[in-house]
């Protein structure tokens, strides 16, 4: 029935042939520290692969604003799309194929948007991560923490490698780990607390020892690292191993009659 | 400059409330100051002491990057670095400086980093205000107001992790009238590495969280790799000479038991501090911290530094050499001056259960002289060569199949009787270390050099007590043997 959601989806936006989505089904979101609540995650749309450098140039020829050379300041740094030959030249160092990087997260979100998607949430980002092939959540799955773990031991200097290089999760997406990191909607939210006078603890879970104390997996070492890229990042950043890719809504309520 | 890179009001705030008070600063009292840019030397190496007797505002540029390097012979670990080198660069400032510290995060690399330096009185030493994505670059002030050496390290979560992987080194606050002029001075930093893989297992490896958790390292090393302060890395002085080492210990987990064979240290500022102990053995280095030891040097040879928690010192890689040249010193250490047979009272040669009668090494079966040979290996031999003769990566040369061996077991009685020193390949491996004699007997000789022929997988064969005796009388000249000659 999905399937069919998608069909109707491709039909009513401007999607390239490239970029399938896949449904990912309902769960829970776990944070990494104990004092907030878990969150429910609705079933959604995830892109099935990052976002390509072949598809971002296509973006950027159809909105020239997101050209290297125009895009305004207040919404990229210095490195927005650093590894391009030219504005709307890919070169060698930005094969067709491999995900887009040195993109800002104001960047990602007008592309998603041209694409009548948007980013991921954190919490649906790390759901449909937390699956391994077989299994929708790999919590205490040490092997696969291991893989993770493994893709931090080569330094970015290493470069991208095409998308669908790494694994296919159980929802069908691929290279969730092991090929970029990607921005969420609310990359940030770790970090805002609400409260103003909290931002000093704000280095707690951040910084010190104790913080991993109030860790709800004190062993989930990649977590961390996301959590502390996605905190160092303002909205203009652009770095080299840093990409996106989208999701959409399901539609409410999928028309019979459309199967 | 440009320190609050973000968008997010909140960063935004906490970066500008730092950066204000330390422009602040900075403005009323070091508009007027010198400014210079700091010395950063990489290990063993120690930037020269401060002449100035006044304050200056020391700029300090540090660049973290992520890269694969050697963590012994054949094995290569993916560092997080400061400075592109493990430990991190030797920073030396003077007590009451204003230092400008600009940390840049080099932009192909995949993690923020940050630095907690321990000479900073304010949050999180730093951490905060210098917390960089890939690609950009924090500055921040901070005026050291505590003299003392202090341990730097990256402070990102996991913690841990970025520890582990190398971020760490030294500031040295100076005190404001220096510190006493020494002949020399070191840099030596202890740390471990946690790898999925055995030590000595090659290829490259990757950081293993298990071992980390349950504190089991497979290198503890000095100066980032094995080898990296011993052979051709050694650190050198002459006799005479008063050394200093300035000792950290990056950790992550493990306290040091900081020791110099040969040695006795005549002051160690405990734990990096002011306070000074005289006449010290073995110092404590905890990790996250430091001492700095001072001796001089007596006697010429080769002094061995090593953590006396002495496993890590021979099996984990935590051996650092210190070769001190000039003339002998007998008064202080005469060397061997005679080998006399000791005879309690009371007790004479035949007193034991009676041994079959021989003729010396002759009249001992091949199996005699393999099992006599077995127990002298693992008494005298084994501490190095390791219990199977596989040696240690670049420290200790194998047995085990050794093609050195096998080439000439003439020449192995050689270096055990007289010792051996300088650069030696043993089976496409470089070696450069010294072997001291070994005070063992010719019959204990012919059977330990047999018990290696016959083991290992290497050739077979025997050696015999005469041709031992020939060798000794010979002298170590044919075959290139003893050690201090040159
Ligand atoms: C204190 C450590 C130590 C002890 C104990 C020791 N060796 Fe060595 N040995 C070394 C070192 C270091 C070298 C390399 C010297 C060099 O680089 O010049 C070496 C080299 C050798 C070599 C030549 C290299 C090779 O691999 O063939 C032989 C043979 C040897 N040792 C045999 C022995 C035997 C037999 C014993 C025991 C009787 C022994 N050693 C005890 C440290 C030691
Ligand atoms: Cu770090």
């Amino acid at each position: 029935m999905w399937r069919a959601a998608i069909v109707l989806l491709g039909t009513l936006t401007c999607a390239s042939a490239l970029a399938e989505q896949v449904r990912v089904g309902e769960g829970v979101y776990r944070p990494l520290y104990r004092n907030e609540p878990d969150q429910p995650v609705a079933a959604f749309l995830l892109d099935e692969t990052p976002v390509t450098n072949e598809e971002f140039l296509q973006f950027v020829a159809a909105v020239p604003r997101w050209k290297r050379s125009t895009a305004s300041k207040l919404f990229v740094d210095d490195h927005y799309l650093a590894h391009w030959a030219g504005d709307l030249e890919l070169g060698t160092n930005a094969q067709p194929d491999h995900p887009v990087t040195h993109v800002s997260w104001f960047a990602a979100r007008a592309y998603a948007k041209w694409k009548g998607a948007r980013l991921p949430t954190l919490a649906e980002w790390e759901w449909a991560a937390s699956a391994s092939e077989t299994s929708a959540e790999t919590r205490g799955d040490t092997n696969f923490l291991r893989r993770i773990l493994n893709w931090y031991s080569k330094p970015a200097s290493t470069g991208t490698q095409p998308v669908r290089s790494t694994y296919k999760n159980l929802w069908g997406a691929w290279d969730m780990h092991g090929s970029v990191w990607e921005w969420v909607e609310d990359f940030n939210s770790s970090l805002v607390t609400g409260e103003s006078r909290a931002d000093s603890s704000l280095e707690r879970p951040m910084f010190c020892g104790s913080g991993a104390a109030g860790a709800a997996d004190v062993e989930d070492y990649a977590a961390f690292m996301r959590f502390a890229l996605r905190s160092s990042l303002t909205a203009r950043s652009a770095t080299s191993s840093l990409g996106f890719r989208c999701a959409r809504d399901l539609p409410r309520d999928p028309p019979e009659d459309s199967l | 400059m440009n320190i609050s890179k973000s968008y997010s009001p909140r960063l935004a705030r906490i970066a500008l409330g730092l950066f204000a008070a330390a422009a602040l600063s900075t403005s009323a009292s070091g508009a007027t100051l010198p400014v210079e840019e700091a010395v950063l030397t990489h290990a063993p190496n120690v930037p020269p002491p401060i002449t100035r007797r006044t304050p200056a505002k020391v700029v300090i540029n540090l660049e973290v990057r992520e890269l694969v390097g050697k963590l012994a012979d054949g094995v290569e670990y993916t560092f997080w670095t400061f400075g592109s080198t493990v430990p991190g660069p030797f920073i030396r400032v003077r007590e009451g400086d204003h230092v400008e510290f600009h940390l840049h995060n080099f932009p192909d690399n995949k993690l923020p980093h940050n630095i907690d330096l321990h000479a900073v009185t304010g949050p999180g030493g730093g951490a905060a205000a210098s917390f960089t994505a890939p690609g950009h670059t924090s500055t921040f002030n901070f005026k050291p107001i505590n003299p003392g050496l202090y341990v730097y390290h990256c402070a990102t979560a996991p913690v841990g992790m970025h520890v582990a992987n190398g971020m760490y080194g030294l500031i040295l606050v100076e005190p404001e009238h220096g510190l006493p002029p020494v002949d020399r001075e070191f840099y030596v930093m202890q740390s471990e590495f946690y790898t999925e893989g055995a030590y000595g297992e090659p290829g490259l490896q990757t950081f293993s969280m298990n071992k980390a958790l349950d504190e089991r390292p497979d290198y503890v090393v000095f100066n980032g790799s094995v080898g990296a302060l011993a052979g051709d890395n050694s650190i050198h002085a002459k006799t005479g000479e008063t050394v200093r080492l300035y000792v950290g210990n990056g950790g992550p987990n493990l306290v040091s038991s900081f020791h110099v064979i040969g040695e006795i240290f005549d002051k160690v500022y405990i734990e990096g501090g002011d306070r000074v102990n005289a006449n010290i053995q073995t110092t404590l280095v905890p990790a996250g911290g430091s001492a700095i030891v001072e001796f001089k040097c007596e006697a010429p040879g080769t002094l061995v530094l090593v953590d006396h928690s002495i496993f890590r010192a021979f099996n984990k890689g935590a051996l650092g050499m210190l070769k001190v040249e000039g003339e002998p010193n007998t008064e202080i250490f005469s060397g061997k001056t005679m080998d006399s047979v000791y005879q309690p009272e009371g007790r004479s040669i035949p007193h034991d259960a009676p041994r079959p009668p021989r003729e010396e090494g002759k009249a001992k079966t091949l199996a005699q002289q393999k099992a006599d040979g077995e127990a002298v290996y693992k008494q005298t031999c084994f501490a190095c060569h390791q219990a199977t003769g596989q040696g240690i990566p670049s420290v200790f040369p194998p047995l085990a199949k050794a093609d050195y061996f096998n080439e000439d077991p003439d020449r192995a009685v050689a270096y055990v009787i007289f010792g051996r020193e300088g650069p030696l390949t043993v089976n496409g491996a470089q070696y450069n270390q010294v072997m001291t004699p070994q005070n063992i007997t010719d019959e204990q000789i012919a059977d330990v050099i047999t018990y290696v022929l016959n083991t290992w997988g290497n050739k077979g064969g025997r050696m015999t007590v005469e041709r031992v005796r020939e060798i000794r009388e010979g002298g170590p000249a044919p075959f290139g043997a003893g050690i201090g000659a040159h």
